[in-house]
């Protein structure tokens, strides 16, 4: 996957869980958390439907990687498909 | 399946419990001998919360204790002592003052959790204003009317919290005089500076006399129908705070305690901020959010020793996987308790297992404002119960008719459930604690009581040893990640939207937050129901109502089932959901 393709994921699976939020509002290091007053449901939502998405498997010890844009294209670049980034 | 009783042998244990014999230490209980434990204002000024929880610590060798210990999102860490709290929050009280707000009016905090909330909470009540908290997950329409139902004065926020939540409503607020702004940054036209005002005030501040009877806290709750309701807590509640921290949640002088509850909830103010200060603790103040491989390092690095969290916190840990566990040192910790919604017995034998500690499940509301029902450090634990009253607390289960209303026999009285029977929890009123009204809706409160109980809202049954067992509500209220929404104020949002006619919210079970708001919408005729429209009508309710009380998700239905009167029954439209067969379902309610 390359850095377009994962912020197409991102913007995506962020529209189906906080479909308000617009992901061109927030610069890529900014926290989406804050931005978008996402909560830790939303969140789970939001790597759940990450999963959902690419078959990468999401561990819980992984999610601080997801915290920023930036962080959730680099997860997803070095990420292969049905395996965790950081195995 | 019946889960094996988790027995307490009390033998050789490092701490020995406060509440050493459950039925003795009732017996011997009284509310007059444990507000003498308080040391009350000087020259008989009354009680005043704020002066029990630093103050009289604060003027003695304690003044040098760590009271709060902050941990902000990036990792640092800046510890405040007893005696710098009791002069920050004089500062906050003399800030009101220097604005002219007078005791009784309502100063909101719309904040994270640090130590400039600690300073804010304690100084509005040493200034004898009325803190009323709100949850920063809130939209900007739950936040205007709550400022709104409690006439708020001040608002003490965050710049971010401020643009996004308050500036979009203040139009409407003309009550609002002051906007005070914590966190530094640029000045925002409109709103003060909070840390110039503290920094320019005077860290003595005299407590005025301060009955136990005032107005100290202002906390909003959902009902099944209606606007939000303030439930009005005073001065006095401090005695239930000081006794349930050491009753139920076993503080001992010495320990770390860590509160994971959001400020803007009852529990995030009695026990985030005051049972522990009170009880003269260390209190873990974390800025951040739920983060499983952070909660590990903070409990193991603080040395965290009584744990005070939320069921869906420990099943979002549990799901992390033993694992995340695995490598963190947490024999430090020595109770943990959660509040909330029912903690299913698999995370209770989980903490065992993997905490060290079983979890302590218990049992309060908005409305008792302190634990009312515990498992305690020294008594055996019943998976899945909630436990027993606390010492000083009258609870039963009482029966209901088929309407639900509790049945009253000829003279008036409740008449108890036996052993095992399904009812509503209630309570003898008088604890310290108790809520004394509902802000200007006195019916409303009134309607709480009936034959001389409290009535909880609360279905549960007792056991034959007298554990308390949590069925459900007995209303349409949703139970979601520990808090409680009001079905009525999420259906007025969602048929605010032009294509929505009509809408039913109900709660789903979820295996993590217990329940999750669910709306069912019948669209406006000639409206096509589609996919976009859905999450059009998702962003819509989560711009105004915020990520806590907006829908999960929404469905559309053309034939929302009604009552006679008209209404939606959510009771139907939840036994659809889930299923239940049809049999079921004509005795939810009377079907047209």
């Amino acid at each position: 996957m390359n850095d377009d393709e994962a912020r197409e994921v991102v913007r995506a699976v962020l529209h189906e869980v906080a479909p308000e939020a617009d992901l061109d509002t927030v610069g890529p290091g900014e926290a989406l958390q804050e931005a978008f007053d996402l909560d830790s449901i939303d969140f789970l939502n939001f790597a759940e439907g990450i999963h959902e998405r690419t078959g990468i498997e999401v561990h819980e010890r992984d999610y601080p990687e997801l915290a920023t844009l930036s962080g959730c294209v680099a997860y997803l670049t070095k990420s292969v498909s049905g395996t965790p980034a950081s195995d | 399946m019946a889960w094996e009783t988790i027995h307490k042998t009390g033998q050789g244990a490092a701490v020995p419990p406060n509440l050493v014999d459950y039925d003795s230490e009732r017996a011997g209980f009284s509310w007059e001998a444990a507000r003498g434990q308080l040391t009350g204002l000087p020259a008989g000024g009354g009680l005043n919360i704020a002066y029990e929880a630093v103050d009289r610590h604060a003027e003695g060798p304690m003044g040098e204790r760590v009271a709060l210990r902050c941990l902000d999102r990036a990792g640092s860490r800046t510890d405040v002592t007893y005696g710098e709290l009791a002069a920050r929050s004089s500062r906050f009280a003399g800030v009101l003052e220097g604005l002219g707000v007078r005791p009784g009016e309502r100063v909101f905090a719309l904040m994270p959790r640090t130590a400039d909330l600690f300073a804010v909470a304690l100084g509005t009540l040493k200034h004898r204003a009325v803190l009323s908290p709100l949850f920063a997950a809130f939209g900007p329409a739950p936040i205007r009317q709550r400022l709104q139902l409690g006439t708020g004065r001040v608002i003490v926020t965050t710049p971010g919290l401020y643009r996004r939540k308050v500036a979009p409503v203040r139009d409407d607020l003309p009550e609002l005089r002051h906007v005070l702004l914590a966190g530094g940054g640029e000045p925002v036209p409109g709103t003060l500076d909070l840390g110039s005002l503290l920094e320019d005030a005077d860290p003595a501040y005299e407590i005025g006399p301060t009955d136990p009877e005032d107005m100290a806290l202002l906390h909003f709750t959902s009902g099944t129908t209606g606007t939000p309701k303030g439930a009005v807590h005073v001065h006095e509640a401090v005695v239930s705070h000081a006794v349930t921290g050491r009753l139920a949640l076993d503080l001992h002088d010495g320990d770390v305690f860590w509160c994971t509850a959001d400020p803007g909830w009852v529990t995030g103010t009695s026990y985030g901020i005051v049972s522990p200060l009170v009880n003269g603790v260390t209190c873990i103040v974390d800025e951040g959010e739920f983060d499983a491989e952070r909660w590990y390092e903070t409990l193991e690095r603080e040395a965290v020793t009584v744990w005070y969290t939320a069921p869906t916190a420990l099943r979002m840990l549990m799901q992390a996987g033993s694992g995340a566990a695995e490598g963190h040192d947490l024999s430090a910790l020595r109770f943990v308790a959660s509040v909330g919604e029912p903690l299913n017995p698999e995370v209770v034998v989980w903490s065992r297992d993997v905490l060290g500690v079983p979890a302590h499940d218990n049992w309060w509301q908005t409305e008792t404002g302190g634990i009312m029902v515990a498992n305690y450090a020294s008594m055996d634990v019943r998976p899945g119960s909630m436990g027993k009253p606390l010492p000083g607390i009258g609870a039963t289960v009482l029966r209901r008719d088929d309407h639900g209303k509790v049945v009253l026999d000829g003279e008036g009285a409740a008449v108890p459930a036996a052993a095992g029977e399904e009812g509503e929890l209630a309570l003898r009123p008088g604890w310290p604690s108790m809520f004394r009204g509902y802000l200007g809706e006195e019916e409303r409160y009134r309607s709480c009581f009936a034959g001389g109980w409290y009535l909880s809202g609360d279905l549960a049954r007792r056991d034959e040893d007298g554990y308390f067992w949590f069925i459900g509500r007995a209303d349409d209220v949703i139970k979601s990640a520990g808090h409680l929404i009001g079905p009525f104020e999420v259906e007025s949002c969602l048929m605010e939207h032009p294509a929505v006619v009509e809408a039913g919210v109900i709660g789903l079970p979820d295996p993590v937050a217990g329940e999750l708001v669910h709306a069912y919408v019948t669209l406006a005729a000639g409206v096509e129901a589609s996919d976009e429209l859905r999450l059009e009508l998702v962003g819509f309710a989560r711009k105004r109502l915020g990520a806590a009380v907006a829908p999960r998700d929404i469905a559309f239905d053309q034939h929302l089932p009604h009552t006679r009167s008209g209404k939606v029954m959510r009771r139907l439209l939840k036994a659809r959901a889930l299923g239940l067969p049809e049999g079921d379902v004509s005795t939810l309610e009377s079907v047209p």
